[in-house]
Protein backbone atom coordinates (compact mmCIF):
# COMPACT_ATOMS: atom_id res chain seq x y z
CA UNK A 1 0.00 0.00 0.00
CA UNK A 2 1.49 4.02 -0.84
CA UNK A 3 2.37 5.98 2.55
CA UNK A 4 1.51 8.52 2.99
CA UNK A 5 3.77 11.37 2.14
CA UNK A 6 4.23 15.24 2.47
CA UNK A 7 2.32 16.80 -0.44
CA UNK A 8 1.14 19.63 -1.53
CA UNK A 9 -2.79 20.26 -1.10
CA UNK A 10 -4.22 21.90 -4.06
CA UNK A 11 -5.03 24.54 -1.74
CA UNK A 12 -1.73 25.33 -0.77
CA UNK A 13 -0.83 25.38 -4.59
CA UNK A 14 -2.96 27.40 -6.28
CA UNK A 15 -4.18 30.69 -5.25
CA UNK A 16 -7.94 31.72 -5.14
CA UNK A 17 -9.98 34.80 -4.81
CA UNK A 18 -9.21 36.99 -1.68
CA UNK A 19 -6.20 34.66 -1.11
CA UNK A 20 -4.56 37.77 0.91
CA UNK A 21 -7.29 37.01 3.42
CA UNK A 22 -9.20 33.90 2.55
CA UNK A 23 -6.55 30.95 3.02
CA UNK A 24 -8.49 28.02 2.41
CA UNK A 25 -12.03 27.00 2.05
CA UNK A 26 -13.95 23.75 2.87
CA UNK A 27 -17.36 22.20 2.43
CA UNK A 28 -18.55 19.06 4.09
CA UNK A 29 -21.56 16.82 3.35
CA UNK A 30 -22.82 14.11 6.00
CA UNK A 31 -24.34 11.26 4.61
CA UNK A 32 -25.37 7.78 6.19
CA UNK A 33 -26.76 4.24 4.52
CA UNK A 34 -29.99 3.22 4.90
CA UNK A 35 -30.60 0.19 6.89
CA UNK A 36 -27.00 0.60 8.49
CA UNK A 37 -26.81 1.43 11.87
CA UNK A 38 -24.62 4.47 12.63
CA UNK A 39 -21.31 4.09 13.20
CA UNK A 40 -21.17 5.21 16.72
CA UNK A 41 -23.66 2.13 17.73
CA UNK A 42 -22.73 -0.19 14.94
CA UNK A 43 -21.31 -3.92 15.36
CA UNK A 44 -17.59 -4.73 13.90
CA UNK A 45 -19.30 -6.61 10.95
CA UNK A 46 -21.62 -3.68 10.32
CA UNK A 47 -18.99 -1.09 9.62
CA UNK A 48 -17.13 -3.81 7.96
CA UNK A 49 -20.40 -4.20 6.25
CA UNK A 50 -20.15 0.09 4.96
CA UNK A 51 -16.31 -0.20 4.24
CA UNK A 52 -16.62 -2.63 1.44
CA UNK A 53 -19.71 -1.55 0.30
CA UNK A 54 -18.90 1.90 -0.41
CA UNK A 55 -14.53 0.90 -1.32
CA UNK A 56 -16.47 -1.27 -4.10
CA UNK A 57 -18.76 1.21 -5.28
CA UNK A 58 -15.78 3.94 -5.53
CA UNK A 59 -14.05 1.23 -7.27
CA UNK A 60 -16.55 0.81 -10.21
CA UNK A 61 -16.70 4.55 -10.79
CA UNK A 62 -14.13 5.98 -13.22
CA UNK A 63 -14.12 9.93 -11.34
CA UNK A 64 -12.82 7.60 -8.25
CA UNK A 65 -9.84 6.52 -10.09
CA UNK A 66 -7.73 9.42 -8.94
CA UNK A 67 -8.14 8.63 -5.53
CA UNK A 68 -5.63 6.50 -2.89
CA UNK A 69 -7.92 4.16 -0.48
CA UNK A 70 -6.56 4.03 3.48
CA UNK A 71 -8.27 1.99 5.70
CA UNK A 72 -7.03 3.90 8.93
CA UNK A 73 -5.82 0.99 10.76
CA UNK A 74 -3.47 0.60 8.23
CA UNK A 75 -1.44 3.88 8.84
CA UNK A 76 1.03 4.76 11.25
CA UNK A 77 -0.02 7.28 14.18
CA UNK A 78 2.21 9.43 12.20
CA UNK A 79 0.36 9.12 9.19
CA UNK A 80 -3.10 9.85 10.63
CA UNK A 81 -1.86 12.74 12.52
CA UNK A 82 -0.32 14.45 9.42
CA UNK A 83 -3.56 13.86 7.74
CA UNK A 84 -5.49 15.77 10.37
CA UNK A 85 -3.05 18.75 10.47
CA UNK A 86 -3.90 19.05 6.85
CA UNK A 87 -7.65 18.77 7.76
CA UNK A 88 -7.93 15.82 5.30
CA UNK A 89 -9.07 13.95 7.95
CA UNK A 90 -10.62 14.37 11.50
CA UNK A 91 -9.17 13.49 14.80
CA UNK A 92 -12.55 11.55 15.37
CA UNK A 93 -11.75 9.04 12.34
CA UNK A 94 -8.08 9.31 13.50
CA UNK A 95 -8.17 8.32 17.00
CA UNK A 96 -12.03 6.73 17.77
CA UNK A 97 -13.14 5.15 14.43
CA UNK A 98 -13.91 1.83 14.38
CA UNK A 99 -12.91 0.48 10.10
CA UNK A 100 -12.72 4.08 9.46
CA UNK A 101 -11.19 4.63 6.17
CA UNK A 102 -9.95 7.47 3.94
CA UNK A 103 -10.71 7.86 -0.06
CA UNK A 104 -8.46 10.91 -1.02
CA UNK A 105 -8.02 12.36 -4.39
CA UNK A 106 -4.98 12.50 -5.79
CA UNK A 107 -4.78 16.46 -5.53
CA UNK A 108 -5.87 16.50 -1.67
CA UNK A 109 -9.03 18.99 -2.75
CA UNK A 110 -11.64 16.55 -2.49
CA UNK A 111 -11.52 13.54 0.16
CA UNK A 112 -14.43 10.77 1.97
CA UNK A 113 -14.43 9.54 5.54
CA UNK A 114 -15.45 6.23 6.23
CA UNK A 115 -17.05 5.64 9.18
CA UNK A 116 -16.29 8.34 11.14
CA UNK A 117 -19.53 9.99 13.12
CA UNK A 118 -21.20 9.53 9.86
CA UNK A 119 -21.63 6.58 7.43
CA UNK A 120 -19.61 9.43 4.95
CA UNK A 121 -18.21 12.83 5.35
CA UNK A 122 -17.47 13.73 1.63
CA UNK A 123 -15.56 17.10 1.64
CA UNK A 124 -14.30 19.36 -0.50
CA UNK A 125 -10.73 21.92 0.32
CA UNK A 126 -10.18 24.65 -2.05
CA UNK A 127 -7.98 27.79 -1.98
CA UNK A 128 -8.85 31.67 -1.35
CA UNK A 129 -12.88 31.57 -0.83
CA UNK A 130 -14.88 29.22 -2.88
CA UNK A 131 -17.95 28.37 -1.00
CA UNK A 132 -19.85 27.86 -4.50
CA UNK A 133 -17.27 25.99 -5.62
CA UNK A 134 -16.23 23.88 -3.01
CA UNK A 135 -19.83 22.95 -2.36
CA UNK A 136 -20.46 21.94 -5.93
CA UNK A 137 -17.25 19.95 -6.10
CA UNK A 138 -18.03 17.81 -2.53
CA UNK A 139 -22.18 17.57 -4.54
CA UNK A 140 -20.80 16.30 -7.66
CA UNK A 141 -19.02 12.82 -5.83
CA UNK A 142 -22.38 13.10 -3.47
CA UNK A 143 -24.06 12.26 -6.90
CA UNK A 144 -21.41 9.81 -7.85
CA UNK A 145 -22.16 7.83 -4.65
CA UNK A 146 -25.86 8.24 -4.10
CA UNK A 147 -26.55 6.87 -7.81
CA UNK A 148 -25.06 3.54 -6.28
CA UNK A 149 -26.02 3.48 -2.89
CA UNK A 150 -29.30 4.49 -0.59
CA UNK A 151 -28.48 7.12 1.52
CA UNK A 152 -30.37 8.10 5.09
CA UNK A 153 -33.22 10.74 4.06
CA UNK A 154 -36.38 11.48 5.46
CA UNK A 155 -39.01 13.34 2.90
CA UNK A 156 -39.34 16.54 5.59
CA UNK A 157 -36.11 16.54 7.70
CA UNK A 158 -33.79 15.52 4.99
CA UNK A 159 -30.44 13.46 5.45
CA UNK A 160 -30.16 12.15 8.22
CA UNK A 161 -27.38 12.12 10.54
CA UNK A 162 -26.40 10.67 13.85
CA UNK A 163 -25.84 14.30 15.36
CA UNK A 164 -28.66 16.19 15.22
CA UNK A 165 -26.73 19.35 14.63
CA UNK A 166 -26.13 17.94 10.91
CA UNK A 167 -29.46 17.04 10.32
CA UNK A 168 -31.07 18.63 6.58
CA UNK A 169 -28.27 19.06 4.40
CA UNK A 170 -25.29 17.53 6.42
CA UNK A 171 -23.76 20.86 5.48
CA UNK A 172 -21.28 22.54 7.30
CA UNK A 173 -19.15 24.99 5.27
CA UNK A 174 -16.23 26.69 6.80
CA UNK A 175 -13.42 29.53 5.63
CA UNK A 176 -9.93 29.85 7.16
CA UNK A 177 -9.62 33.70 7.91
CA UNK A 178 -5.82 35.50 8.23
CA UNK A 179 -7.24 38.61 10.44
CA UNK A 180 -4.05 39.86 12.26
CA UNK A 181 -5.14 43.52 11.68
CA UNK A 182 -8.30 42.87 13.46
CA UNK A 183 -6.68 41.35 16.30
CA UNK A 184 -4.04 43.89 16.10
CA UNK A 185 -6.34 47.00 16.21
CA UNK A 186 -8.65 44.77 19.03
CA UNK A 187 -12.24 44.71 17.14
CA UNK A 188 -11.66 40.61 16.66
CA UNK A 189 -13.66 40.46 19.99
CA UNK A 190 -16.58 42.72 18.55
CA UNK A 191 -17.00 40.86 15.55
CA UNK A 192 -16.61 37.06 17.23
CA UNK A 193 -19.39 38.40 18.79
CA UNK A 194 -21.44 39.85 15.68
CA UNK A 195 -20.65 36.57 13.91
CA UNK A 196 -22.25 34.38 16.79
CA UNK A 197 -25.15 35.89 16.87
CA UNK A 198 -25.74 35.74 13.38
CA UNK A 199 -25.60 31.78 13.97
CA UNK A 200 -21.90 31.18 12.49
CA UNK A 201 -19.27 29.36 14.50
CA UNK A 202 -15.85 30.66 15.20
CA UNK A 203 -12.65 28.95 15.98
CA UNK A 204 -9.13 28.49 16.20
CA UNK A 205 -6.51 26.51 13.77
CA UNK A 206 -7.37 23.11 15.02
CA UNK A 207 -10.86 23.32 15.37
CA UNK A 208 -13.72 23.92 18.08
CA UNK A 209 -12.44 24.74 21.88
CA UNK A 210 -8.73 26.03 20.79
CA UNK A 211 -7.80 29.69 21.18
CA UNK A 212 -6.84 31.86 17.75
CA UNK A 213 -3.07 31.36 16.95
CA UNK A 214 -1.58 32.73 13.93
CA UNK A 215 -4.24 35.02 13.93
CA UNK A 216 -6.02 32.58 11.75
CA UNK A 217 -9.71 31.72 12.26
CA UNK A 218 -12.23 29.24 11.18
CA UNK A 219 -15.71 31.03 10.47
CA UNK A 220 -18.22 28.07 9.56
CA UNK A 221 -22.10 27.74 9.33
CA UNK A 222 -24.42 25.92 12.45
CA UNK A 223 -27.79 25.70 10.73
CA UNK A 224 -28.15 22.58 8.22
CA UNK A 225 -31.76 22.61 8.38
CA UNK A 226 -34.49 24.58 7.77
CA UNK A 227 -32.40 26.44 4.64
CA UNK A 228 -30.90 25.22 1.53
CA UNK A 229 -27.33 24.38 0.53
CA UNK A 230 -27.48 27.23 -1.51
CA UNK A 231 -28.76 30.05 1.18
CA UNK A 232 -26.53 28.53 3.38
CA UNK A 233 -23.22 29.27 1.39
CA UNK A 234 -24.57 32.46 0.09
CA UNK A 235 -25.62 33.51 3.96
CA UNK A 236 -21.71 32.67 4.73
CA UNK A 237 -20.61 34.64 1.64
CA UNK A 238 -21.75 37.33 2.69
CA UNK A 239 -20.90 37.18 5.74
CA UNK A 240 -17.19 36.43 5.15
CA UNK A 241 -17.11 39.16 2.39
CA UNK A 242 -17.83 41.70 5.18
CA UNK A 243 -15.52 39.98 7.28
CA UNK A 244 -13.03 40.31 4.11
CA UNK A 245 -13.77 44.14 3.72
CA UNK A 246 -13.24 45.24 7.83
CA UNK A 247 -9.77 43.45 7.64
CA UNK A 248 -8.61 45.40 4.58
CA UNK A 249 -9.87 48.81 6.10
CA UNK A 250 -7.81 48.10 9.22
CA UNK A 251 -5.06 46.97 7.59
CA UNK A 252 -4.77 50.01 5.54
CA UNK A 253 -5.40 51.97 8.76
CA UNK A 254 -2.66 50.68 10.05
CA UNK A 255 -0.33 50.96 6.61
CA UNK A 256 -0.89 54.40 7.19
CA UNK A 257 0.01 54.94 10.51
CA UNK A 258 2.79 52.15 10.83
CA UNK A 259 4.20 51.28 7.36
CA UNK A 260 7.55 51.26 9.09
CA UNK A 261 6.69 48.78 12.25
CA UNK A 262 4.69 46.80 10.19
CA UNK A 263 7.53 46.14 7.52
CA UNK A 264 10.26 45.74 10.48
CA UNK A 265 7.94 43.32 11.91
CA UNK A 266 7.66 41.39 8.31
CA UNK A 267 11.43 42.00 7.88
CA UNK A 268 12.22 40.51 11.52
CA UNK A 269 10.03 37.66 11.18
CA UNK A 270 11.95 36.59 7.47
CA UNK A 271 15.26 36.91 9.47
CA UNK A 272 14.22 34.90 12.21
CA UNK A 273 12.89 31.90 10.04
CA UNK A 274 16.38 31.90 8.03
CA UNK A 275 18.60 32.16 10.42
CA UNK A 276 16.89 30.52 13.83
CA UNK A 277 18.51 27.23 15.15
CA UNK A 278 15.13 26.37 17.99
CA UNK A 279 11.63 27.08 16.68
CA UNK A 280 8.43 25.93 18.22
CA UNK A 281 5.74 25.69 15.58
CA UNK A 282 3.67 28.23 18.35
CA UNK A 283 6.42 30.76 17.25
CA UNK A 284 7.12 29.59 14.11
CA UNK A 285 3.01 30.25 13.32
CA UNK A 286 3.03 33.87 14.83
CA UNK A 287 6.14 34.80 12.65
CA UNK A 288 4.42 33.66 9.49
CA UNK A 289 1.37 35.45 10.22
CA UNK A 290 3.57 38.70 10.55
CA UNK A 291 5.53 37.79 7.22
CA UNK A 292 2.03 37.01 5.38
CA UNK A 293 0.57 40.10 6.32
CA UNK A 294 3.92 41.61 5.24
CA UNK A 295 3.71 40.51 1.99
CA UNK A 296 0.37 40.91 1.43
CA UNK A 297 0.89 44.65 2.20
CA UNK A 298 3.36 44.56 -0.13
CA UNK A 299 5.91 45.62 2.21
CA UNK A 300 8.28 42.95 1.60
CA UNK A 301 8.99 40.87 -1.74
CA UNK A 302 10.39 37.56 -3.07
CA UNK A 303 7.74 35.46 -1.32
CA UNK A 304 4.02 34.01 -2.55
CA UNK A 305 1.13 32.58 -1.01
CA UNK A 306 2.23 28.98 -2.06
CA UNK A 307 5.65 29.22 0.17
CA UNK A 308 3.40 31.08 2.92
CA UNK A 309 1.21 28.10 2.89
CA UNK A 310 3.53 25.17 2.51
CA UNK A 311 5.31 26.63 5.44
CA UNK A 312 2.09 26.92 7.43
CA UNK A 313 1.78 23.16 6.83
CA UNK A 314 5.11 21.64 7.53
CA UNK A 315 5.87 23.25 10.84
CA UNK A 316 3.10 21.23 12.62
CA UNK A 317 4.52 18.18 14.87
CA UNK A 318 3.86 15.21 12.24
CA UNK A 319 3.47 16.52 8.62
CA UNK A 320 7.42 18.07 10.31
CA UNK A 321 8.03 14.55 11.23
CA UNK A 322 6.77 13.28 7.74
CA UNK A 323 9.02 15.36 5.63
CA UNK A 324 11.95 14.51 7.91
CA UNK A 325 11.29 10.85 7.78
CA UNK A 326 11.13 9.96 10.81
CA UNK A 327 10.17 10.41 14.59
CA UNK A 328 11.00 13.39 16.12
CA UNK A 329 10.82 13.98 19.99
CA UNK A 330 9.34 17.63 21.07
CA UNK A 331 12.75 19.11 21.51
CA UNK A 332 13.71 17.34 18.49
CA UNK A 333 11.19 18.76 16.68
CA UNK A 334 12.33 22.53 17.39
CA UNK A 335 15.92 21.78 16.06
CA UNK A 336 14.16 19.62 12.85
CA UNK A 337 11.73 22.66 12.23
CA UNK A 338 14.28 25.76 11.16
CA UNK A 339 16.15 23.30 9.05
CA UNK A 340 13.32 22.00 7.28
CA UNK A 341 11.82 26.25 7.24
CA UNK A 342 15.15 27.02 5.42
CA UNK A 343 14.82 24.08 2.79
CA UNK A 344 11.73 25.25 1.83
CA UNK A 345 12.68 28.97 1.63
CA UNK A 346 16.03 27.69 -0.90
CA UNK A 347 13.59 25.67 -3.06
CA UNK A 348 11.98 29.02 -3.27
CA UNK A 349 14.83 30.93 -4.17
CA UNK A 350 15.47 28.52 -6.72
CA UNK A 351 12.71 28.31 -8.42
CA UNK A 352 12.32 32.53 -8.69
CA UNK B 1 14.46 20.63 39.63
CA UNK B 2 14.85 20.08 35.55
CA UNK B 3 12.23 19.48 32.81
CA UNK B 4 10.83 16.22 32.99
CA UNK B 5 10.67 16.47 29.11
CA UNK B 6 14.14 18.45 27.91
CA UNK B 7 15.93 18.10 31.08
CA UNK B 8 17.57 21.00 30.41
CA UNK B 9 15.74 23.95 31.76
CA UNK B 10 14.13 24.67 35.26
CA UNK B 11 11.22 22.48 35.59
CA UNK B 12 8.56 25.77 36.55
CA UNK B 13 4.93 24.10 35.95
CA UNK B 14 3.47 21.08 37.59
CA UNK B 15 1.02 19.46 35.72
CA UNK B 16 -1.62 16.83 37.80
CA UNK B 17 -3.74 14.94 35.24
CA UNK B 18 -7.05 13.24 36.16
CA UNK B 19 -7.84 10.61 33.12
CA UNK B 20 -10.27 7.39 33.68
CA UNK B 21 -9.58 7.40 37.62
CA UNK B 22 -6.01 7.20 37.36
CA UNK B 23 -3.36 10.45 38.33
CA UNK B 24 -0.28 11.52 36.54
CA UNK B 25 1.88 14.46 37.53
CA UNK B 26 4.32 15.89 35.74
CA UNK B 27 7.26 18.19 36.04
CA UNK B 28 8.15 20.77 32.87
CA UNK B 29 9.47 24.59 31.83
CA UNK B 30 7.00 26.98 30.18
CA UNK B 31 8.09 25.78 27.21
CA UNK B 32 7.48 21.88 27.17
CA UNK B 33 4.29 22.91 28.90
CA UNK B 34 3.06 25.31 26.05
CA UNK B 35 4.28 22.77 23.88
CA UNK B 36 2.40 19.69 25.18
CA UNK B 37 -0.72 21.75 25.95
CA UNK B 38 -0.91 22.75 21.88
CA UNK B 39 -0.61 18.94 21.06
CA UNK B 40 -3.24 17.71 23.24
CA UNK B 41 -5.65 20.78 22.11
CA UNK B 42 -4.69 19.64 18.35
CA UNK B 43 -5.74 16.25 19.12
CA UNK B 44 -8.72 16.60 21.51
CA UNK B 45 -11.89 14.52 20.73
CA UNK B 46 -13.94 17.03 19.18
CA UNK B 47 -15.50 18.28 22.11
CA UNK B 48 -18.85 19.96 22.41
CA UNK B 49 -21.97 20.64 20.12
CA UNK B 50 -23.05 16.72 21.44
CA UNK B 51 -22.52 17.44 25.05
CA UNK B 52 -24.23 21.16 24.55
CA UNK B 53 -26.68 19.49 22.50
CA UNK B 54 -26.86 16.29 25.55
CA UNK B 55 -27.99 19.06 27.96
CA UNK B 56 -29.72 21.29 26.13
CA UNK B 57 -32.06 17.77 25.47
CA UNK B 58 -32.01 17.45 29.53
CA UNK B 59 -32.95 20.90 30.23
CA UNK B 60 -35.71 20.44 27.87
CA UNK B 61 -36.96 16.95 29.03
CA UNK B 62 -36.71 18.53 32.46
CA UNK B 63 -39.45 21.28 31.28
CA UNK B 64 -41.73 18.22 29.56
CA UNK B 65 -44.67 16.81 31.65
CA UNK B 66 -43.59 14.21 29.17
CA UNK B 67 -40.48 13.56 30.65
CA UNK B 68 -40.88 9.70 31.89
CA UNK B 69 -42.99 8.71 28.74
CA UNK B 70 -39.84 9.92 26.30
CA UNK B 71 -37.14 8.77 28.12
CA UNK B 72 -38.84 4.90 27.76
CA UNK B 73 -39.26 5.52 24.05
CA UNK B 74 -36.64 3.04 22.18
CA UNK B 75 -35.93 2.78 18.23
CA UNK B 76 -37.22 -0.33 16.74
CA UNK B 77 -34.25 -1.05 14.70
CA UNK B 78 -31.32 -0.31 16.62
CA UNK B 79 -32.51 -0.19 20.22
CA UNK B 80 -31.31 2.88 21.26
CA UNK B 81 -33.29 4.44 24.07
CA UNK B 82 -34.06 7.68 24.00
CA UNK B 83 -32.29 8.43 27.32
CA UNK B 84 -29.27 6.94 26.23
CA UNK B 85 -29.86 9.09 23.00
CA UNK B 86 -29.87 12.34 25.31
CA UNK B 87 -26.79 10.87 27.39
CA UNK B 88 -24.84 10.86 23.84
CA UNK B 89 -26.27 13.29 21.67
CA UNK B 90 -26.09 11.12 19.09
CA UNK B 91 -28.68 8.82 17.14
CA UNK B 92 -27.96 5.04 16.25
CA UNK B 93 -29.46 4.82 12.94
CA UNK B 94 -31.84 6.01 10.23
CA UNK B 95 -34.64 4.75 12.09
CA UNK B 96 -33.91 6.67 15.61
CA UNK B 97 -35.10 9.76 13.78
CA UNK B 98 -38.59 8.08 13.34
CA UNK B 99 -38.81 6.71 16.55
CA UNK B 100 -38.03 10.14 18.36
CA UNK B 101 -39.60 12.44 16.19
CA UNK B 102 -42.09 14.17 19.00
CA UNK B 103 -39.17 14.78 20.92
CA UNK B 104 -36.82 15.54 18.57
CA UNK B 105 -38.45 18.27 16.59
CA UNK B 106 -38.86 20.74 19.34
CA UNK B 107 -35.24 20.86 19.85
CA UNK B 108 -34.42 20.76 15.82
CA UNK B 109 -36.74 24.34 15.79
CA UNK B 110 -34.46 25.51 18.41
CA UNK B 111 -31.05 24.57 16.85
CA UNK B 112 -31.81 25.21 13.49
CA UNK B 113 -34.27 27.43 11.19
CA UNK B 114 -37.28 25.77 11.55
CA UNK B 115 -38.09 21.69 11.00
CA UNK B 116 -38.28 21.15 6.81
CA UNK B 117 -35.12 20.48 4.91
CA UNK B 118 -35.37 22.88 1.99
CA UNK B 119 -32.42 21.85 0.25
CA UNK B 120 -31.04 18.48 -2.24
CA UNK B 121 -33.08 15.64 -2.77
CA UNK B 122 -31.32 12.17 -3.40
CA UNK B 123 -31.85 12.36 -7.78
CA UNK B 124 -33.68 8.75 -7.09
CA UNK B 125 -36.33 10.07 -4.90
CA UNK B 126 -36.88 13.50 -5.63
CA UNK B 127 -40.27 12.76 -7.42
CA UNK B 128 -41.71 11.49 -4.75
CA UNK B 129 -40.46 14.39 -2.17
CA UNK B 130 -41.45 16.99 -4.60
CA UNK B 131 -45.36 15.51 -4.16
CA UNK B 132 -44.90 15.60 -0.25
CA UNK B 133 -43.53 18.59 -0.29
CA UNK B 134 -46.20 19.77 -2.59
CA UNK B 135 -49.03 18.26 -0.44
CA UNK B 136 -47.50 19.67 2.51
CA UNK B 137 -48.24 23.09 1.54
CA UNK B 138 -51.84 22.05 0.02
CA UNK B 139 -52.72 20.82 3.28
CA UNK B 140 -51.60 24.50 4.64
CA UNK B 141 -53.73 26.03 1.90
CA UNK B 142 -57.17 23.89 2.73
CA UNK B 143 -56.70 25.22 6.24
CA UNK B 144 -56.47 28.91 5.25
CA UNK B 145 -60.03 27.83 2.71
CA UNK B 146 -61.51 25.76 5.62
CA UNK B 147 -61.15 28.80 7.73
CA UNK B 148 -62.72 31.47 5.35
CA UNK B 149 -65.11 29.22 4.08
CA UNK B 150 -64.52 28.46 0.58
CA UNK B 151 -64.91 24.84 0.72
CA UNK B 152 -65.41 24.37 -2.67
CA UNK B 153 -61.68 25.33 -3.12
CA UNK B 154 -61.05 23.24 -0.43
CA UNK B 155 -62.64 20.33 -2.12
CA UNK B 156 -60.31 21.19 -5.11
CA UNK B 157 -57.43 20.93 -3.41
CA UNK B 158 -58.20 18.13 -1.53
CA UNK B 159 -58.88 15.59 -4.63
CA UNK B 160 -55.53 17.22 -5.75
CA UNK B 161 -53.62 15.50 -2.52
CA UNK B 162 -55.15 12.31 -3.29
CA UNK B 163 -54.30 12.21 -6.76
CA UNK B 164 -50.69 12.60 -5.80
CA UNK B 165 -51.19 10.24 -2.67
CA UNK B 166 -51.97 8.04 -5.41
CA UNK B 167 -49.02 8.87 -7.70
CA UNK B 168 -46.19 7.84 -4.68
CA UNK B 169 -48.48 4.88 -3.82
CA UNK B 170 -48.07 3.62 -7.51
CA UNK B 171 -44.73 4.94 -7.79
CA UNK B 172 -43.41 2.22 -4.09
CA UNK B 173 -45.93 -0.70 -5.50
CA UNK B 174 -43.74 -0.37 -8.84
CA UNK B 175 -40.34 -0.78 -7.14
CA UNK B 176 -39.48 3.15 -6.76
CA UNK B 177 -38.48 6.08 -9.13
CA UNK B 178 -36.56 5.11 -12.04
CA UNK B 179 -33.44 7.61 -12.34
Amino acid sequence: MKQVQFTMSRWMQDSGPESEIAISTRVRAARNMKGFTFPCLAADHETEAVISKVSSVAAGIKEFSHFNYWPIDTLTELEKNALVEKHLISPLLASESKHGALLLRSDEALSIMINEEDHLRIQAILPGLQLEEAWSEASCYDDLLENELDFAFDDHCGYLTACPTNIGTGLRASVMLHLPALIMTRQINRLLGALSQVGLAVRGLYGEGTEIIGNLVQVSNQVTLGHSEEEIISNLFGIIRQVIEQEQSARQMLLDKQRAGLADKAWRALGLLKNAQLISSQEAIQLLSDLRLGYDLGLIKGINHQLLNELLVLIRPACLQLLAGRELSESERDIERPVQIKKALERHDDLD
Amino acid sequence: MFCEECRQKEATIHIVKQMDGKQTEMNLCEQCARKKEELEVSFEPQFSLHKLFASMLNQSLHDSRRAQQAVDTQCPSCGLTFSQFSQIGRLGCSDCFKAFEEQLKPLLRRIHAGCAHTGKVPLKIRGRVKAVREIDQLKEEIQVKINTEEFEKAAVLRDRIRALEEDIQQVEADGGEKN
